[in-house]
């Protein structure tokens, strides 16, 4: 079986080409789920990439991505597999005079089966990124459902039989962790915890993300970025925000951000207007902490 | 490498990770797959398959620290330098203004060396010794003394912001010092002492483990910030009522649904089931003897009260008063325990808890209130300083309520020895759990779902 990846430096390069920079962990664990074809599990807060990283692996190998959203009361009909009962009963109906034996074998072939996401992933001739986005959103019942996927990569049909995956799929699981996922599910995957980025990383993202942004700016930003991610918010101010208050400030024509001009801004960058309400206070206020 | 890899998974088991036989044969199996001289990739390929859960990824730095460090002590200047404490410190003011790795690392080695007062063979645990370098290094000091030059040097145009940024840019440095520290100590006593021996003294609790009583500053602040997703599963958990997925079935909706399966209803419809919308009542318990708890009780209050509208939270000493007010529609939970704290009208005799005065007083007050969609939370030790315990209160409320449940901080070794009163309150609630760290709290809420 072929790799993607050559070397972690391969996967960090090729990541970083679709404008994701990431770290050398990160992109070690991306080559290693590859390498002992393992699932990952990404947790970490909200707005760190953890959707994109799945997304830019997909376009970086020009695979297709599957994604399955996941929300409470998914069940096997949405996530795995669903016979197509509608058609069956044409069938059915169409041919009261055949053999009932000959109905029922070809009612339950593959083309009365509606492959859902799961499935489709695994039934894909090509190689295939599949995202499996917010897992922690389903009860843990439903999670059982997706461990012989992620460990064997096939899904078994009590009237088919089992279908095994040509080739294994590069599975990304994210979790806003707002549940412990059961152990079964965690024992499975590698763990990826995705924190905000160090001050550096989130200059070079601002740089290649933003068009227009000068070192200056994106310095600055960064640093304002992470003196509101030290104050206890409600909700700090994720990397996705920081983005679009690049974008604001660079419309805006801002080079050099004064107090002012940060507070008047920081609707973008923050959500809840007690959290604004302490940055405020924090960034003009006596300053002195 | 197979058998430090072994020995370095018995130690995180020994901290309490969870470590399974099949994770461990997926670490060795990731080290086969990534060079092993990048000290980072390496450290990521163990982390991604030995721990799972973002809680544990600061026990296993430091089990990780202990035990792939460069043991091992590089003396090798260290008859160059006899220089006095002057240069020593400006070594660090250097090393702040600038921030560079190597500075630091240079400037944390000569501290250590100089005054962290190591011996062979010392008994002194990492932390005193962390102390004893810095006392001689006046990181605040000169940390105050560069904001304040950088500060005169910008002239009038210094601003709050800037001079915030640029103090923090500085902590920043300093706190990076700290570790280069604890990297270097920990070099030396790992040199003198073994690793085994350092991860035993290194060794803290997981946080889920760590007792609500005896938590420090810090451990209280990281609990704290676990509870919100906590309250919020809690939510969920209550609010869902029964189990089943769908309502009862709506036949007019499979009716029309099957005219596109010719007349065969292929596909029930069901009525979607409306969410039952329930009604807390926290009782707790805010007496000095359950000080510690108390103020974590209050901030766990805070957190179900975000989640749901309908809470109502009382607290008591020996009397008893309704803080929903404090909660409701406050952001800060330190404001909120604050002005509990100041305001509430709980002490009415000697300021002692009195269990039967306060429950009584709860019952008369707000006992009318309480009905079939309640549920009442009760937090507290049971100790009732051996006044009446008036458990009729309790057996009262079980009737009345959907359900009762009593949380206690106390190890149930304790329960019902000297004044403590826990089976009499107990057999009238529908539950009473032991939860003295954030691992009892989980499983109480996960068994509410039962």
């Amino acid at each position: 079986m072929g790799h993607r990846f050559p070397s972690i430096d391969a996967v960090r390069d090729g990541l970083a080409d679709v404008a994701y920079l990431t770290d050398d962990a990160t992109a070690g664990v991306v080559y290693l789920a590859d390498r002992l074809a393992k699932p990952v599990l990404v947790e970490g807060p909200a707005g760190t990439g953890k959707t994109q990283l799945a997304k830019s692996v997909a376009e970086v190998l020009g695979s297709r991505l599957i994604r399955l959203q996941c929300y409470e009361g998914l069940d096997e009909s949405k996530a795995l597999y669903e016979w197509n009962y509608k058609k069956q009963l044409l069938r059915i109906q169409a041919e009261r005079a055949t053999d009932w034996d000959d109905i029922e074998h070809d009612i339950f072939s593959e083309d009365f089966l509606l492959s859902r996401p799961l499935l489709e992933a695994i039934r894909s001739p090509e190689p295939v990124v599949l995202l499996i986005d917010e897992i922690d959103r389903v009860e843990v019942e439903t999670e059982a459902l997706l461990l012989e996927v992620l460990s064997e990569y096939q899904v078994s049909i009590p009237e088919l039989g089992t279908v095994t995956s040509s080739t294994v799929p590069l599975v990304f699981l994210t979790s806003n962790n707002t549940r412990e996922l059961s152990e079964a599910l965690k024992r499975r995957c590698l763990y990826l915890h995705l924190d905000y980025p160090d001050l550096d990383r989130e200059q070079r993202i601002l740089l290649a993300k933003v068009e227009g942004v000068s070192e200056h700016l994106a310095a600055e930003m960064g640093r304002i970025v992470r003196s509101l991610r030290g104050l206890d918010l409600k909700k700090p101010p994720s990397v996705s925000e920081t983005l679009d208050w690049a974008r604001t400030l660079v419309l805006l024509n801002i080079e050099t951000i004064d107090a002012e001009q940060a507070v008047d801004t920081l609707h973008i960058l923050l959500k809840y207007r007690s959290d604004i309400a302490k940055a405020t206070k924090a960034l003009t206020g006596s300053g002195v902490s | 490498m197979l058998p430090v890899l072994a020995s370095f998974v018995e130690e995180l088991r020994r901290s309490g990770l969870p470590v399974s036989l099949t994770e461990h044969l997926d670490a060795a199996a990731a080290l086969g797959q990534v060079p092993l001289d990048d000290r980072e990739v390496f450290k990521g390929a163990l982390a991604a398959t030995l721990v799972k859960d973002s809680s544990h990824l600061p026990v296993f730095d430091t089990v990780f620290e202990v035990w792939f460090s460069l043991a091992g002590v590089d003396d090798h200047d260290a008859a160059v330098d006899q220089e006095e404490d002057g240069t020593l410190a400006e070594l660090l003011e250097r090393a702040l203004a600038e921030g560079g790795d190597e500075l630091l690392q240079e400037l944390a080695r000569r501290a250590v060396r100089h005054h962290a007062g190591l011996e062979r063979g010392g008994r002194m645990g990492l932390s005193y010794h962390h102390y004893r370098t810095l006392r001689h290094l006046d990181l605040e000091g000169t940390v105050g003394r560069l904001v304040e030059q950088a500060g005169s040097r910008a002239g009038g145009e210094w601003e709050p912001l800037q001079e915030r940024l640029h103090r923090e840019e500085l902590e920043r440095r300093g706190e990076r010092l700290r570790r280069e520290i604890d990297a270097e100590l920990r070099r030396r006593l790992i040199a003198d002492r073994g690793a085994a021996e350092m991860a035993r003294a290194l060794r803290r609790p997981l946080p889920e483990d760590v007792e609500f009583m005896h938590a420090t500053r810090d451990e209280l602040a990281q609990l704290r910030r676990s509870l919100q997703p906590l309250a919020r599963r809690l939510a969920v958990r209550l609010a869902r009522k029964r189990r089943h997925r769908h309502g009862t079935l709506d036949f007019r909706a499979t009716v029309r649904r099957s005219l596109g399966s010719g007349g065969v209803p292929a596909e029930p419809r069901f009525r979607h089931r409306r969410p039952a919308k329930p009604e807390i009542f926290v009782v707790a318990d805010i007496s000095g003897s359950v000080a510690a708890f108390a103020r974590f009780t209050l901030a766990l209050v805070h957190a179900i009260s975000s989640q749901f509208s309908r809470v109502r939270s009382f607290v008591f000493i020996d009397g008893l008063d309704e803080v929903t007010r404090f909660f409701s529609g406050e952001d800060e939970v330190d404001v909120a325990i604050r002005r509990v704290n100041t305001e509430a009208d709980v002490v009415w005799a000697e300021g002692h808890s009195d269990y039967g005065m306060a429950l009584e007083a709860f019952w008369d007050r707000f006992g009318d209130e309480v009905s079939g969609r309640s549920t009442v939370l009760v937090l507290g030790d049971a100790r009732t300083n051996y006044h009446e315990p008036r458990s009729w209160v309790l057996r009262e409320l079980g009737h009345r309520a959907r359900h009762l449940y009593w949380l206690n901080p106390e190890p149930s070794a304790y329960w019902d020895s000297g004044d403590s009163v826990m089976s009499d309150y107990g057999v009238h609630c529908d539950g009473v759990y032991e939860c003295r760290n954030l691992r009892q709290l989980e499983r109480f809420v996960e068994r509410l779902a039962a």
